[in-house]
């Protein structure tokens, strides 16, 4: 035991007396964390509408009223010229265009239905969905209004009532959603990275050689790696728990202590496979390639920013193997669902497991002799 | 000596240098098969596993009512490709301790008596509770069980299909499919190039600082300045053959072709590489050691390409200090060239505003860069 107090005051001194590095992993993830939740904002609002109107009728007035009264939408252009309105999509000012034909309200009158067009820029796919379908529900509300207009008798109470509601953030606010994850991926970042690169370090400067020639176990070894960076990466989520409270407003509806427990777990993950990568790499430059590469593939394959379920089948296969999609998971479910531990005991075996196995294989593949 | 012979033997330096360079690059396979195997590892995950669809939602449907109606309804739902049905129970208690297992994201709860309400006019009540914690997937989910079900109530209530109703005929621009390679492919490749040349080439430089083989080369006949140039020649041919990797693979395998000129694309492709070279070299002269380098380039340049170029997330929704600052992000304008060249087809004309911005970054670092680059390490 005393050889891994030893160790770890060695490892303390060293992150203490590198001041570019420690200030790096708590400034960094602080900053991100007030600018990402600001940046990732994929709320769609401001869906900029052009409409051409060739038929100036007051049923196309009472459309383009209802359409602007909505809220959804900021209407850039108003006018007859589908090659102006075509104009503003090509250099993104607006992103759809509403087209409403010649004798729209006449053929409403005399054949029971009329067409508009609505072009879309679509390549953001998500804005052009969304952007069509409010204008589509908009519509459908207008012809609500035309039908009780025509035909007064008709009863359109025969359709079914939709109650709904939104459990956990009742208002869809887009912060509540994206911070619990984003913690997620800061700390498996600061973690990943810092790990890597550590044993890694000593190897291009030769210090390993000088731990080789001394008794010190391997298992020493490792473990005086790793718990310093499990500290550091314990307080850096801490820092950044109280930071959502204190400026997001975000309390972890579950026990903190369910929590913790699954976080503490889960950065011994982490931080094993970051020693992995560094015994199996022997430049800081391989290191650090190797851990973004996976730590990218991770984090985009975590289900923070796009949904598992929509993945292929054996997309979904890889996701079992992501520890950052255990991690995402858990945050939402204990931070804003509350859950309690049975409700993760799942993810929480299945992270031990990876803990386990990434260490063991770093022991085990550190080698004392080249 | 006269000009002629002493340019030849500035040429014979230069090209000995970026040998010595390319010996370096080719020599670490781990970084090199890193290199070519990010863009394609991205280009495929943004092409077949990650979107914005929702598809095989896993729901719970509480089904207090059981009569034919809402079977009807039921049968419906689990038929769509948006939905999975978990399970049909008929407790409404086993909807919380479903969400908070994770396994769900939406359940529909269908009240007793809703065959009776249905047909008997009143109108009948279908309550949806969708899992707020994602809130995209959650306003897409829950328009897709609302059209679900206002599609079943129009099919059984023949009375409303006779009316007057304006008809939206929708038509997707640039995009009919709605794929989302259109959107990321340009993101991608300002993503690779800017790790390839900025960060790759920072770290080369100041991995001969660390190592104190700066001081040698320092000391060689050769000019500092070109010493330095010749460094960063591998990582612009490297960023070529990548960027050729990523045209390649989205046209042949994800089909978005490109629609502009292909000579201007790579010659603008070309201009981004040099900006991000010489911010690459700037970073080099400022730092000390690789992980001070490394970490520069990464939290610096590579979050913000990733946060502010508008790839990931809209620019129109950030708060204004943050566009502001987006606007030094050179990713920015490049991805703005790429996606107007590539995907829109546009000219020359409409992107020479970027191409300026550009142009103006380039001189600027490298202008700081020269006068911050020192002889002496010490």
């Amino acid at each position: 035991m005393s050889t891994l107090t030893v160790l770890l005051r060695k490892e303390f001194k060293q992150i203490f007396r590198n001041k570019t590095i420690l200030a790096i992993s708590f400034v960094a993830p602080v900053v991100q964390f007030l600018v990402l939740p600001l940046a990732a904002n994929f709320e769609i609002k401001n869906i900029n509408l052009a409409i051409v109107d060739h038929d100036r009728s007051s049923t196309s007035q009472k459309l383009v009223s209802q359409i602007t009264g909505s809220g959804f939408f900021k209407l850039v252009d108003y006018s007859s010229s589908f090659k102006q309105a075509y104009h503003l999509i090509e250099t993104d000012e607006a992103d759809l265009i509403l087209e409403i034909p010649l004798d729209m309200e006449r053929n409403l009158i005399r054949e029971n239905s009329a067409k508009v067009f609505i072009a879309v820029n679509a390549i953001n796919g998500t804005k052009a969905v969304i952007g069509g379908n409010y204008l589509n529900a908009i519509i459908a509300e207008t012809n609500k209004n035309i039908l009780t207009e025509l035909m007064p008798d008709v009863n359109l109470n025969q359709e079914i009532d939709l109650a709904t509601a939104y459990w956990f953030n009742p208002k869809l606010n887009y912060k509540i959603s994206i911070i619990p994850g984003i913690l997620a991926v800061l700390v498996t970042m600061i973690g990943g990275f810092l790990s890597a690169l550590n044993i890694v370090k000593e190897k291009e400067s030769g210090t390993i050689e000088q731990i080789n020639v001394t008794p010190i176990r391997k298992i020493d070894f490792i473990l005086g790696k790793l718990i310093p960076f499990w500290i550091l990466a314990m307080i850096v989520f801490t820092i950044g728990l109280t930071l959502a409270y204190l400026i997001y407003d975000i309390v972890p509806q579950g026990n903190l202590l369910v929590l913790y427990s699954f976080i503490s777990v889960y950065l011994l993950a982490v931080l094993g496979f970051g020693l992995l990568i560094s015994t199996y790499c022997n430049t800081q430059q391989e290191a650090m390639f190797l851990a973004f590469f996976f730590v990218m593939i991770f984090i985009l394959m975590g289900g923070l920013f796009t949904s598992i379920d929509s993945m292929p089948e054996w997309a979904k296969m890889i996701t079992k193997i992501n520890p950052v999609n255990y991690m995402i998971n858990v945050m939402r479910l204990v931070v804003l669902k509350g859950s309690g531990f049975r409700d993760i005991l799942p993810d929480f075996a299945i992270v031990l497991i990876m803990a386990f196995v990434l260490n063991g294989w770093a022991v085990l593949n550190y080698r004392k002799t080249s | 000596m006269n000009t002629t012979s002493s340019l030849s033997i500035v040429r014979n330096q230069l090209f000995s240098f970026v040998r010595k360079e390319f010996y370096h690059v080719l020599r670490d396979k781990k970084v090199l098969l890193i290199l070519f195997g990010m863009p394609i590892v991205q280009v495929l995950l943004f092409g077949f596993v990650l979107s914005n669809e929702v598809k095989d939602t896993r729901i719970i449907v509480i089904d207090v009512a059981r009569d034919e109606a809402s079977r009807q309804l039921i049968t419906k739902l689990g038929a769509s490709c948006y939905f999975k049905i978990d399970h049909i129970s008929t407790n409404e208690n086993e909807i919380e301790p479903t969400f908070k297992k994770g396994k769900i994201k939406a359940a529909i709860v269908f009240p007793l008596n809703f065959q009776h309400d249905l047909q008997h006019g009143n109108s009948a009540q279908v309550q949806i509770i969708t899992d707020g914690t994602d809130v995209n997937a959650a306003n897409t989910i829950n328009g897709y069980i609302m059209s679900i079900i206002q599609d079943f109530s129009l099919e059984s209530n023949p009375l409303q299909k006779v009316s007057y109703r304006i008809v939206p005929e929708v038509r997707m621009l640039y995009n009919p499919q709605l794929l989302g390679a259109p959107n990321f492919v340009p993101g991608v490749m300002a993503m690779v190039l800017m790790l390839v040349c900025v960060m790759m080439t920072a770290v080369a430089i100041v991995k001969e600082k660390e190592m104190g083989t700066m001081e040698v080369l320092l000391v060689s006949p050769m000019r500092p300045l070109l010493v330095i140039i010749s460094k960063a020649v591998p990582y612009l041919l490297l960023s070529f053959v990548n960027l050729s990797v990523i045209i390649l693979l989205s046209v042949y395998v994800l089909n978005v072709p490109v629609k502009g000129s292909i000579v201007l694309l790579l010659s603008l492709s070309a201009l981004f590489i040099i900006t991000c070279l010489s911010l690459g070299i700037l970073i080099s002269i400022q730092t000390d050691s690789q992980q001070a380098a490394m970490f520069a380039s990464l939290i610096g340049m590579l979050l913000p390409t990733i946060m502010l170029s508008g790839f990931m997330f809209p620019i129109e929704n950030m708060p204004w200090p943050l566009q502001l600052i987006s606007n030094i992000a050179p990713s920015r304008w490049y991805y703005i060239i790429v996606k107007d060249v590539m995907i829109k087809g546009a000219g020359f004309s409409s992107v020479w505003r970027e191409t300026l911005i550009l142009v103006g970054m380039t001189i600027a670092l490298l202008a700081i860069s020269m006068k911050k680059f020192k002889i002496r390490l010490a």
